[in-house]
């Protein structure tokens, strides 16, 4: 039973994270239509901010550091890799971000070596708490509260303020959105920064718990986060939340009944499975456009 | 007010717009009219900074906007009301009016009940998905929506189309409050006869030029224009 609980906690944490990662793939999706390869890979680096942060700063400094970093990464990825070819075809932006992502992997091979390194611990966060009998690390509790905050912060701001309401505006009709006077490209730098800011939260509460950070680190998260939000529906906030939950919760069950060698190919038959059965995911968009 | 200026247009090897010349003057309605794909939209759209022209130049109060990025122009009180209305389906009503005054930070109250008062049926559906008004409610909401911007200079791109002639008359009759109200109007219609009438000055478009200038009375005397675009025979 205590064992049953702690894998449940450890789920919903895994989740969680997944959760803010897959956020990142479902708002880019929904500006630029574009599938950004690079997310996962953002997320691996979030990883290495924090390590290199944290060696020369206290802890709370080197968050906020790693939260920037990680920020301006996503900001300047857009403006480099994905900006000059907002007219191109969509395939030439998707090529970019393949790019990007191998470009991160192997630039962090050639900095940080192939090795993994270790990740710092933030106090407070590895202390083992006790429920029932099962003990788990308040990471694993914290996860899913921050997750579920902060995707209620998110709502708001894409429904009830002035910039969120850019963001649905140019994600519909770039021309009609900039005919209201919004500047796209500010947006979509804005939408970028928002992703990105998830994925270092989401990478600081993940690699705490995995104690450690390699180059491709971010590749495998990075796919399944994909499938969480194509699951979910790509293009929308719950549908990514929701998503992230499933298959984290999913992964650790399959682990715990222990087809471990299973848990990865599971996340990708339901890709498939969702694929073939509602391509537009749980919360897809439904349009109602009327010309 | 707006001067453009032997504008012309290419979209790849087409050139859609031939350099064309005119003015607006501050206050007036004036009318561009022409047949299919003779270079109407592509004018508003260069105007507007959407497509960028490959010769000329639009000047507004004398500053050059040839080069100036779309939300700048509008910044300027430039506004156009797209063709085929462009609404944004999965915003409310009330939304899609409020985002029309993106650009403004003063209180938007006194506008919205403008619109209102213009649209009523509009604050009847304010809650309702835009994308579930009818074509001619959606067309109301993007000349309201337009409106929004508190524009000197008002656009519109064939507010008529697919409107039943009641709907098109109360359109045609707002616009002249409008621009009674001091905004300047440059419209393009299908409905020549009845852009013709309200307007003060208007131009024929064919194939990318301008074969035809005069006051919109002028133009509705003409044979050739009461032949080709009124389709009545003398
Ligand atoms: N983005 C584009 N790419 C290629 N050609 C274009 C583009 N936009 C317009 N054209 C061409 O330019 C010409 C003028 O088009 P425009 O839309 O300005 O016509 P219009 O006068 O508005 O016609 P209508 O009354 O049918 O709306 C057309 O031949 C059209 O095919
Ligand atoms: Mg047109």
């Amino acid at each position: 039973m205590s064992t049953f609980l702690q894998y449940v906690f450890t789920g919903i944490s895994v989740g969680g994270c997944y959760a803010l990662i897959a956020i990142g793939y479902t708002l880019v999706y929904g500006i630029l239509r574009l599938i950004n390869f690079a997310h996962g890979d953002i997320f691996m680096m979030a990883g290495y901010f924090m390590i290199f942060s944290f060696a020369v700063f206290p802890f709370p400094v080197a968050i906020i550091i790693t939260l920037v970093a990680t920020t301006a990464l996503g900001i300047l990825i857009e403006k480099f890799a994905y900006s000059p070819l907002r007219q191109a075809p969509r395939m030439s932006v998707m090529i970019s971000a393949i790019g990007v992502s191998y470009l991160l992997q192997n630039l962090s091979t050639y900095l940080f070596s192939g090795l993994p390194q270790p990740y710092p611990a933030i106090p407070g966060l590895k202390q083992r708490v006790m429920l029932g009998d099962a003990s788990v690390s308040l990471v694993t509790f914290i996860t899913p509260i921050v997750t579920i905050i902060i995707v209620l912060l998110l709502l708001r701001l894409v429904n009830k303020t002035k910039i969120g309401m850019a963001m649905r505006a140019v994600s519909k009709d770039y021309e009609a959105a900039s005919l209201m006077g919004i500047k796209l490209n500010t947006t979509i730098s804005f939408t970028f920064a928002v992703g990105s800011l998830l994925a270092a939260v989401g990478s600081i509460l993940y690699f705490t718990d995995r104690s450690s950070v390699y180059p491709f680190s971010g590749a495998l998260p990075g796919l399944k986060c994909f499938v969480a939000a194509v699951f979910g529906g790509i293009g929308s906030i719950p549908g990514a939340l929701l998503g992230g939950f499933f298959i984290g919760i999913s992964e650790t069950i399959i682990k715990a009944v222990g087809l471990s060698t299973f848990s990865d190919a599971f996340t990708f038959i339901i890709l498939i499975i969702m694929l073939i059965v509602k391509p537009t995911g749980l919360f897809g968009e439904k349009s109602v456009d009327k010309v | 007010m707006l001067k453009v200026e032997n504008l012309k247009v290419n979209f790849g090897g087409i050139e859609a717009v031939k350099g064309i010349s005119f003015e607006v003057k501050e206050g007036e309605i004036v009318t561009l009219i022409g047949s299919n794909g003779a270079g109407k939209s592509t004018t508003l759209r260069a105007i507007s900074g959407l497509v960028k022209p490959s010769e000329g130049r639009i000047i507004f109060d004398g500053e050059d906007i040839t080069k100036i990025g779309t939300s700048k122009i509008v910044g300027k009180g430039i506004t156009l009301c797209p063709e085929g209305r462009r609404i944004f389906p999965d915003m409310t009503v009330i939304e899609n009016i409020k985002i029309g005054a993106y650009l403004r930070t003063d209180d938007l109250q006194n506008d919205i009940e403008k619109c209102n008062r213009l649209f009523p049926i509009l604050k009847e559906r304010e809650n309702q998905l835009a994308g579930t008004l009818s074509g001619g409610e959606q067309q109301m909401l993007a000349v309201a929506r337009s409106l929004m911007s508190r524009p000197r200079i008002m656009m519109l791109d064939e507010p008529s189309l697919g409107l039943a002639p009641l709907i098109v008359q109360n359109i045609f009759n707002i616009l002249k409050e409008i621009n009674e109200e001091g905004v300047t109007i440059l419209l393009i219609e299908q409905n020549a006869n009845m852009a013709l009438r309200l307007a003060d000055k208007a131009y024929v478009l064919e194939t990318g030029k301008i074969i035809m200038e005069g006051t919109g009375k002028e133009l509705l005397d003409n044979p050739k224009i009461k032949e080709a675009y009124l389709g009545k025979k003398n």
